[in-house]
C-alpha cells in the first residue's frame, strides 16, 4: 500500500534521510520508533509530500507521490495525517473542522458532510462536542477531532506523527483506543510513537530508525525481547527502564 | 492678560462641522482605497514570485521611508504635472498610498502570524494552496489584523490633517483660515484638538465593539 524506495533527503548539507526503503502492505500497522532527531517526522512527512525528497520514490496506493505529474492535492485526500500538535482550525467548531475539507475539496454537500462528520465524531466518543471550539476541548478530545477530520476524507492510509506526545498522561489512552479501533478495521497505518506498549500490542512491524537510516525492522515480539542491533538494544534499555 | 473669547467657536460652528465632515470623508475614501491596496501588496510581500515580491517590497519600503507630508507635496507638485488630481484627489491618493503600505505590512504579519501547522493541516487534507489560504489562513489572519487595522484607521484620521498643506479643505485648513481672520488661535486650536479626539475616540469605540462581536462566538 505504501512503498518507499531509496529515499534521500537533506536540509541544507545536513542529510536527514539516507537511502530509506520501506514497504507497508495493506492493512498493516507500522510503528516508527527511534531517538529524537532520527528523522522519523521527516520520513512520515515525505509520505504525503509535506516534505519534498531529494531523490527516491514513494508510492501510496499506486500513486507516485513525488512525481511532478501527480496532482498532489488529489493524492493527499487518500492519505490521512495526524500531527503531534493536533493543528485543529481554531476558528471552526469540531464539526466544522471535520466537514471543511470534504466540502471544499471533494465538493460534498453541507448535509452529506455533516452527516458523515457527526458519525465520525460520535464513533470517537465526541457526540456532545459537535459545536465546541478547539480551545474548549481537552488535548485528547482535540486529537480525536483531528483523527475524525483526517478520516472524513476517506483515506486508504493514515499517518500519525507522535499523536500522543503532546497529551497529558491520562488522555493518552483515549487517543490510542481510537487508533486501535482503526487498526481493527483494517486501516493501513504508520505511527511514529514512543508508546512502546501500544506499539507492541497493535503493530505488525516495528521499524527502528537512527541518524536518518532504518537500523532494524522486526516483528514486535522479536524487537522488544531480542533486537538484532546494538543500537536498538541501547535505545530500548533507555526507554523501557525509565 | 489674554482675553479668552470662546464665542469664536459657536459663531463659526458651521466652519468646524464642514471641516470635520470633509476630514471624515477624505479619511473614509482613503481607507476604502487603502484596504485593497494593502491586501494586494501584503500578499505580494509573501509571494514566491520574485517580481511580485520585489514590486511589493519596493512600494512598501519607499512609502515607509518618506514622510507623509513630503509624499503629499510630491503627489501634488510632481504627479500634479502629469495628472490633474487637484488637492482633493491628490490628498486621497496620498493618504491611500500611505496607509496602504502600512496595511500591507499588517496583512503580511497577520498571515505570517498564523502558525505553520495550519497550512500543513489544510494541505494534508488535500486543499490546494489557494483553498488553504482562502478557507483556513486568511480567516485567521483577518482576526489577527483587526486590532492593528483599527489603530491604522485612527491614525489615518489624524494623519489626514496634513492634507491642509496642499490646500485640501478639511478641519485643519478651515481652522487655519479661521485663525487667520479671527486671531483666536488658542480657542480654535483647542477646539480643533477636541474635535479630532472625539472623532478618533468614537471610531475607536465603534471598532472595538465590532471586534468584540465578531470574535465573541469563538471563545
Ligand atoms: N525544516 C527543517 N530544517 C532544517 N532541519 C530540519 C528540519 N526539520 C527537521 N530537521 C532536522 O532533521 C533531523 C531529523 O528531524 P526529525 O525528522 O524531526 O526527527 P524525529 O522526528 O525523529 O525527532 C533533525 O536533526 C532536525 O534538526
Ligand atoms: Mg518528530
Amino acid at each position: 500500500m505504501i512503498s518507499i524506495k531509496n529515499v534521500n533527503k537533506s536540509f541544507g548539507d545536513h542529510q536527514v534521510l539516507t537511502d530509506v526503503s520501506l514497504e507497508v502492505p495493506k492493512s498493516n500497522v507500522i510503528a516508527l520508533i527511534g531517538p529524537s532527531g532520527a528523522g522519523k517526522s521527516t520520513l512520515i512527512r515525505t509520505i504525503n509530500a509535506l516534505e519534498p525528497v531529494d531523490n527516491g520514490e514513494i508510492t501510496v496506493d499506486g500513486t507516485s507521490i513525488h512525481d511532478k505529474k501527480t496532482d498532489i492535492n488529489v493524492a493527499r485526500t487518500n492519505i490521512g495525517f495526524v500531527f503531534q500538535s493536533f493543528n485543529l482550525f481554531p476558528f471552526l467548531t469540531a464539526l466544522e473542522n471535520v466537514t471543511m475539507a470534504p466540502m471544499k475539496v471533494k465538493g460534498l454537500s453541507k448535509e452529506a458532510a455533516e452527516k458523515r462528520g457527526k458519525e465520525l465524531l460520535s464513533s470517537l466518543g465526541l457526540e456532545d462536542k459537535f459545536d465546541a471550539y478547539p480551545n474548549r476541548l481537552s488535548g485528547g478530545q482535540q486529537q480525536r477531532v483531528a483523527i475524525a477530520r483526517a478520516l472524513a476524507m476517506d483515506p486508504t492510509v493514515m499517518l500519525f506523527d507522535e499523536p500522543t506526545s503532546a497529551l497529558d498522561p491520562e488522555m493518552v489512552t483515549e487517543v490510542l483506543d481510537a487508533i486501535r479501533k482503526l487498526a481493527k478495521d483494517g486501516m493501513t497505518m504508520v505511527v511514529v510513537t514512543h508508546e512502546m506498549g501500544f506499539a507492541k500490542e497493535i503493530c505488525d512491524e516495528i521499524v527502528f530508525m537512527a541518524e536518518g537510516k532504518i537500523v532494524e525492522r522486526a516483528a514486535p515480539s522479536k524487537f522488544f525481547t531480542n533486537p538484532d542491533t546494538q543500537r536498538a538494544q541501547d535505545f530500548l534499555s533507555k526507554v523501557l527502564n525509565h | 492678560m489674554y482675553q479668552y473669547d470662546w464665542s469664536v467657536i459657536s459663531r463659526n460652528m458651521d466652519v468646524f462641522i464642514d471641516g470635520a465632515l470633509k476630514t471624515l470623508e477624505i479619511s473614509a475614501i482613503s481607507i476604502l482605497l487603502a484596504i485593497p491596496i494593502g491586501i494586494l501588496f501584503g500578499l505580494g510581500r509573501i509571494s514566491k514570485n520574485k517580481i511580485i515580491f520585489i514590486i511589493s517590497s519596493t512600494y512598501i519600503e519607499i512609502i515607509r521611508g518618506v514622510p507623509l507630508l513630503v509624499l503629499l507635496m510630491w503627489i501634488f507638485y510632481v504627479l500634479g504635472q502629469f495628472f490633474s488630481l487637484g488637492s482633493y484627489w491628490g490628498s486621497i491618493v496620498g493618504l491611500a498610498l500611505f496607509a496602504g503600505a502600512f496595511i500591507a505590512e499588517i496583512v503580511r504579519s497577520g498571515i505570517q502570524g498564523v502558525p505553520k501547522g495550519q497550512m500543513e493541516a489544510a494541505r494534508s487534507l488535500g486543499m490546494s494552496h489557494t483553498k488553504a489560504m482562502t478557507h483556513i489562513i486568511l480567516p485567521q489572519a483577518f482576526r489577527r489584523v483587526l486590532p492593528p487595522l483599527a489603530s491604522q484607521f485612527i491614525m489615518l484620521i489624524k494623519d489626514s490633517s496634513l492634507v491642509s498643506v496642499i490646500a485640501a479643505t478639511d478641519l485643519t485648513l478651515n481652522a487655519k483660515n479661521l485663525v487667520a481672520t479671527s486671531f483666536r488661535s488658542i480657542e480654535v486650536w483647542t477646539f480643533v484638538a477636541l474635535v479630532y479626539f472625539i472623532m478618533t475616540f468614537s471610531l475607536s469605540l465603534i471598532l472595538r465593539y465590532f471586534e468584540k462581536r465578531l470574535l465573541k462566538s469563538e471563545t
